[in-house]
């Protein structure tokens, strides 16, 4: 296997436009001949499928919730990030590109990269023109916020509910082409395997999920668009539902799986309170902006946050990072509120939390201004902890939140496999090592509206395909190794439940392989991780029939394809000596605890190639050269 | 693809008989018009405390009105069609809506908490039943006599208080009348709804009005079978 | 705290269903309802009897996936809260509840408190949405939108199409969900073109759905965990009787309607 980015040659701020007028486009006429697999409804998914529909493709889409309008990206909150420049503040193209590439610590590609800085202004232009009621000013300008790691106010918002108002414009440019028959919508439908004829993906097997019919979908094309595996730590702010099935099942047919332990931890989530804890909630980090992050200076000082005097209080982030103060990026801020936990100064049952103080911003803008920005976010809040934020300072901690790594894909977001596409986050995406808040909306719609749609024709102009049927071999072949798999976890009929794995090897990956890591730990894990697998194989009890809708066996079949991805996040993790962005290696940081890069040797994406069951994945390395920024540790003191 | 693509095939029947929103419409409307009928009865009725020619006089005029123009009864009837054809749609809405109601929920609820919902709001259906009943009994009770032991054509104040001094009769007149201001009570502010009249933030007073003209009408009419019973008329 | 519950158990639409009773003990009280839930399946599984279930997702009220009739009140007793949103701390010590899933026609039971609402998505499908061609879109700030409107179509656009509206409604009456999605396109200037064909659309897909007649009850908008108002009930009712009566030239070649 070869890894060829096929990014454009030529100066940077031309390589897209070359890129676009070069590729090869598919006749309107072939284009209603091809039938193209879209896996997935959310921003990515649900807005490539509206978009190759409109071109005259054939579509058909799946996702396993009852509609495609409630797909994880429903439930992203603070905004989308585009260099619009509207506030004047100086943003650019170049910035936004640049901010990108550092907040990732250096580690995605160059091109992509700028490429969705770009793309970025378009995506605001077309979701106003579907009416995502974005926020207003009151001359009727769009409003905008400044977000986690920059210092610029780019950040296009929707009150709270962003992903909730741009997912439901591509729903329902999805649901019109639905409704003009030029695509099918299959929801309560999980694909469970890829179907790769001659090295080309050619369709997918995919159980309905009410009736547990297990069938095949022939396709030109397979894009997946599946989303985040952040649920391998169990307790996560994704949805339920979140899994990494699809690409799981698409690496084990030959396509490579990049930087799988890059995870982020978002530093504002609520904690934890009990065992039954069955997900975690984020707080938008909008409310870095307004919000101030501290803790006592005394260990264990058990007095309510108001009784605690200015003077013996400690502003942590404030004290560490003048210029960016509550405003650094993830990965710091969630390191810096676990090292304080440890320290024994966290605050809250447990002492797993820091508090997130609105006091001042309150005393400064007055409560409407703050009720007006957050108001829905402090409800969310009072009405899990029964605390209101506008007494009390909110209580936060991090949790596991979005999963840079993914399918390795080229500049046309084309898998090692031919044919097969990943769009969104189930790709190993622009963002490198860390993620920069209000990126991912954005890059979901870009790979989806505008940059799919157009690279697919490239593929689909060349490859002279053949007709199939289901009714092909591989096919077939297929289908019976996915019945017999979840034939498999029907009959263990042993003792523990798939909940009851879940949590542990949630449990083992936060613990090891979280937010920091050592050799040591790593090691451990991947040993218990393969004990707890073989035990999940004999040992877990599914109960009910496969022929029926089952839940259970759904999230069965999920943790199954868990515990193998656990394995390659630990071995990549172990495999990347050096800390950069959300990777933190204990052995290797500066003396303040900053990550520390090795670019001389690991300035590379690391994409594994699945080599067959029990056997050690093969390491292809994308050098990754740098020719419009130059390499600097990151700094946000 | 420029514009829609979901263009439905031109639907045979316009958009008020066809859809449940259009028949409400029709109902609002209709009901508005019945409404006002039950305002300019009140008003007529009460003319029976100014004694028995004022009222006999009231209801000869009610049948010369137009007159020279009109012949006897011409515009009476006009009036009448346009109330009888109301409340034909009106029922006739009434019906075809409440029927698609209760096919929309085959399978009930072991049970429902109603929170904002009014007892009137509930009562809509089978209080127009009763309304309709109660009406067809009026009629052959003061129009048509046929209910009425000493009916006297002509002297309707006389075939009135007949009428009312039967305590049972008075009573079935109260409670219908209950019924009809209940009715009101909801379907007044109801029918500004349905016809889309309701703006933020007056709905709410729209409701109290409702409810005050629905008092207002109720206790006009409760007013003349009591007083027919206490002998105020006689 | 421990909790007796009256579980509506069917396993699917030729099922008749029926309620089975439950005692739950060792309930937190910071548990929320789905965990608490969880918490009884897991019991269930271990007892070898079939787990309760319900649809659900992201579990911080935004997906609209929850949702279930708990003792007659579509997604419990607190004011403008998702199942997934309610916490035990609502409920007394030793409380008992009925839980039933949304019953309507137009929703039909998928399997106990799970249903099938893909009626929505055909609401959608049939007008609910403004064609803005992928690519085709002018700048966005050469249209201005008054604060005010977009506000208002924010607050109608918020509509997490949980189908609590439908389960509140005594008619099992869809129009709050449509009233919401026609409001919040029909109050910003990019969606007037089809204005009119919209609600004239999904009016008539959703008597074809076989939702009931909304007779004003009000209960929808007490339902609903997004507060959606009934103005916009008035609102739609509005626009679909300026589309019918008099009508744009478009909305006549679109609808036929009259
Ligand atoms: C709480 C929260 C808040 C966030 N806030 C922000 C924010 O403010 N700004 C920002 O930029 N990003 C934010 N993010 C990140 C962002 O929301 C996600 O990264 C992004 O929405 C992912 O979109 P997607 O289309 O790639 O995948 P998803 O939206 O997760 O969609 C996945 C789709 O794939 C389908 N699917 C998955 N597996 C299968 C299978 N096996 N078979 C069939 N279908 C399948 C699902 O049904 C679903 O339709 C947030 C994330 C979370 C969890
Ligand atoms: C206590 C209350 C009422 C009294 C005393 C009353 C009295 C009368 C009288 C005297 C007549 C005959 C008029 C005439 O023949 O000239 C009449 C007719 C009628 N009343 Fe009433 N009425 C009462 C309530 C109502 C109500 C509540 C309704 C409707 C809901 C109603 C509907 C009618 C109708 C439809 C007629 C026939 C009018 C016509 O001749 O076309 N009445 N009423
Ligand atoms: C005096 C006679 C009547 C008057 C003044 C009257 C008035 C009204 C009004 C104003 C409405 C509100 C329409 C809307 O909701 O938009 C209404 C609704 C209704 N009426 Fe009547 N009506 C009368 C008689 C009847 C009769 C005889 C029936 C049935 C047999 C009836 C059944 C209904 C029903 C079922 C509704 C719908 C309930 C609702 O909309 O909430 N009404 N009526
Ligand atoms: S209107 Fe409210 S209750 Fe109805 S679907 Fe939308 S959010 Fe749910
Ligand atoms: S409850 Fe039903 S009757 Fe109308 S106002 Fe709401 S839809
Ligand atoms: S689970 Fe998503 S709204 Fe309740």
């Amino acid at each position: 296997m070869e890894l060829r980015s096929r990014a454009p040659e030529g100066p940077l701020a031309e390589k897209w436009e070359h890129h676009r007028s070069a590729i090869k486009l598919v006749s309107p006429t072939n284009k209603l001949k091809h039938h193209i697999i879209v896996v997935g409804s959310g921003l990515a998914g649900a807005s490539a499928a509206a978009s190759l529909a409109e071109l005259g493709y054939t579509v058909s889409c799946f996702c396993f919730q009852d509609s495609p309008r409630r797909a994880h990206s429903i439930a992203a909150q603070g905004g989308i990030n585009a260099a619009k420049n509207y506030q004047n503040d100086g943003d650019s193209v170049h910035r936004l590109f640049y901010d990108t590439i550092k907040g990732g610590d250096f580690r995605s590609r160059e091109a992509n990269v700028y490429r969705l800085a770009e793309t970025s202004a378009q995506i605001i232009d077309q979701c106003t023109a579907q009416g995502v009621p974005f926020a207003r000013e009151y001359g009727g300008l769009l409003a905008n916020r400044s977000f986690g790691g920059v210092q610029v106010a780019r950040t296009f918002y929707a009150r709270g509910q962003t992903g909730q108002q741009l997912l439901l414009g591509a729903y329902q440019a999805l649901e019109r082409q639905v409704g003009a028959g030029k695509v099918t919508m299959h929801p309560r439908a999980e694909m469970l395997d890829l179907v790769v004829v001659d090295g080309r993906a050619r369709g997918i097997v995919v159980r309905d999920l009410v009736t547990g019919a297990v069938a095949s979908h022939v396709g030109d094309a397979v894009v997946l668009a599946t989303g985040g595996y952040s649920n391998v730590y169990y307790l996560s702010t994704n949805a339920k539902g979140c899994n990494v099935t699809a690409i799981w099942r698409a690496h084990r047919r030959g396509a490579a799986f990049a930087n799988p332990c890059f995870t982020q931890i978002h530093p504002t989530c609520i904690p934890q309170t009990g065992p039954h804890q069955s997900k975690l909630t984020l707080m938008s980090e909008s409310l870095r902006n307004d919000g101030r992050i501290w803790v006592p200076k005394k260990k264990g000082d058990a007095r309510p946050p108001q009784q605690i005097p200015e003077a013996e209080r400690d502003y942590y982030l404030e004290r560490l990072y003048p210029s960016y103060g509550n405003l650094v990026p993830r990965d710091v801020a969630s390191r810096r509120a676990k090292d304080v936990c440890d320290e024994g100064r966290g605050v809250g049952p447990g002492g797993y939390g820091v508090y997130l103080d609105f006091a001042d911003a309150i005393a400064r803008l007055g409560r409407h201004v703050i009720a007006e920005r957050y108001g829905n976010l402090f409800e969310m809040y009072e009405r899990i902890t029964a605390e209101n934020p506008f007494d009390v300072p909110m209580r936060i901690y991090p949790a596991p939140h979005y999963t840079m790594g993914g399918l390795w894909v080229d500049y046309n977001l084309m898998t090692t496999v031919d044919g097969l596409y990943a769009i969104g986050e189930a790709n190993f995406s622009d963002h490198g090592a860390n993620r920069l808040g209000a990126s991912a909306l954005m890059q979901g719609l870009a790979d989806g509206y505008f940059i799919l749609p157009y690279t697919i024709g490239d593929y689909l102009a060349q490859a002279k395909l053949g007709k199939l049927g289901t009714d092909h071999t591989a096919f077939k072949q297929v289908e019976r190794e996915v019945s017999e798999r979840v034939d498999r976890l029907l009959t263990a009929r042993g003792r523990r439940t798939p909940d009851a794995f879940h949590r542990e090897l949630g449990r083992l990956m936060w613990d090891k392989c979280g937010m920091s890591r050592t050799a040591k730990g790593l090691e451990e894990a991947r040993k218990k991780i393969v004990e707890l697998r073989d035990e999940f194989a004999r040992d877990v009890y599914v109960g009910g029939r496969g022929e029926d809708f089952n839940q259970t066996l759904e999230h069965a079949g999920r943790v199954a394809d868990f515990f193998e991805l656990a394995e390659l996040m630990c071995r990549d993790a172990l495999d990347r000596e050096e800390s950069c962005g959300c990777h933190f290696r204990e052995e290797f940081q500066t003396p303040e605890g900053e990550a520390k890069r090795d670019d001389a040797r690991f300035s590379y994406v690391a994409a594994w190639e699945y080599a067959g069951a029990g056997k050690a994945p093969v390491l292809h390395k994308e050098a990754l050269a740098f020719e419009a920024v130059h390499l600097t540790q990151r700094s946000y003191a | 693809m420029t514009n829609s693509p979901n263009i439905a095939v031109p639907p045979p029947r316009p958009g008020l008989v066809r859809s449940l929103v259009g028949k409400k419409a029709i109902m609002a409307v209709t009901g508005v018009i019945l409404f006002l009928f039950v305002v300019g009865h009140l008003a007529g009725n009460l003319k029976v405390f100014q004694g028995p020619e004022h009222f006999n006089a009231y209801a000869e005029g009610l049948r010369s009105v137009g007159a020279p123009f009109f012949a006897r009864g011409q515009i009476l009837w006009a009036v009448r069609l346009i109330l009888l054809a109301s409340l034909f749609l009106h029922i006739w809405a009434a019906i075809v809506v409440t029927r698609a109601s209760w096919a929309a929920r085959p399978v009930g609820y072991h049970g429902l908490t109603p929170t904002e919902t009014t007892y009137a709001a509930r009562t809509m259906r089978w209080g127009g039943v009763i309304i309709f009943l109660y009406v067809i009994y009026h009629l052959l009770d003061l129009t048509f006599g046929a209910a009425n032991p000493s009916f006297v054509p002509g002297d309707v104040y006389h075939n009135l208080v007949a009428s009312f001094q039967r305590w049972p009769v008075s009573a079935m007149y109260i409670v219908a009348v209950v019924v009809v201001g209940l009715h009101i009570d909801h379907g007044l502010w109801s029918a500004f709804q349905t016809l889309g009249l309701n703006r933020p933030p007056t709905f709410r007073w729209r409701r109290g009005v409702a409810g005050a003209i629905a008092a207002l009408i109720t206790a006009g009419y409760i007013a003349i079978p009591v007083a027919v019973l206490v002998g105020k008329l006689r | 705290m421990r909790l007796t519950l009256h579980v509506w158990r069917q396993s699917g639409p030729s099922d008749p269903g029926r309620f089975m009773r439950y005692d739950v003990t060792d309930v937190s009280p910071d548990m929320s309802f789905l965990e608490m839930l969880d918490v009884l399946n897991q019991q269930l599984l271990s007892r070898q009897e079939s787990p309760i279930a319900f649809d659900h997702d992201c579990r911080e009220g935004i997906c609209g996936a929850c949702g279930m009739v708990i003792n007659g009140r579509p997604h419990g007793p607190r004011h403008a809260t998702t199942t997934c949103q309610l916490h035990m701390r609502m409920f007394p010590d030793g409380a008992e509840l009925w839980l039933e899933p949304w019953r309507a026609q137009a929703f039909p039971v998928v399997k106990d408190l799970v249903v099938d609402r893909s009626a929505f998505d055909r609401l959608i499908a049939a007008g609910g949405f403004i064609t803005a061609r992928t690519g085709s879109a002018p700048e966005a700030n050469n249209t201005l939108v008054p604060k005010r409107d977009a506000d208002l179509a924010m607050d109608a656009a918020a509509c997490i199409g949980c189908g609590a509206c439908v389960a509140a409604c005594p008619n099992a009456s869809a129009m709050l969900f449509v009233a919401a999605k026609v409001s919040h396109l029909g109050l910003l200037p990019q969606g007037q073109p089809e204005r009119g064909a919209r609600v004239v659309h999904m009016v008539d897909q959703m008597d074809a759905e076989g939702f009931g007649a909304c007779t004003n009850h009000g209960e929808c908008m007490a339902a609903c965990p997004k507060e959606i108002s009934i103005d916009f009930i008035a609102r739609l009712n509005r626009d679909y009787l300026k589309a019918t009566l008099a009508p744009k030239p478009s909305v006549k070649e679109f609808t036929g309607a009259a």
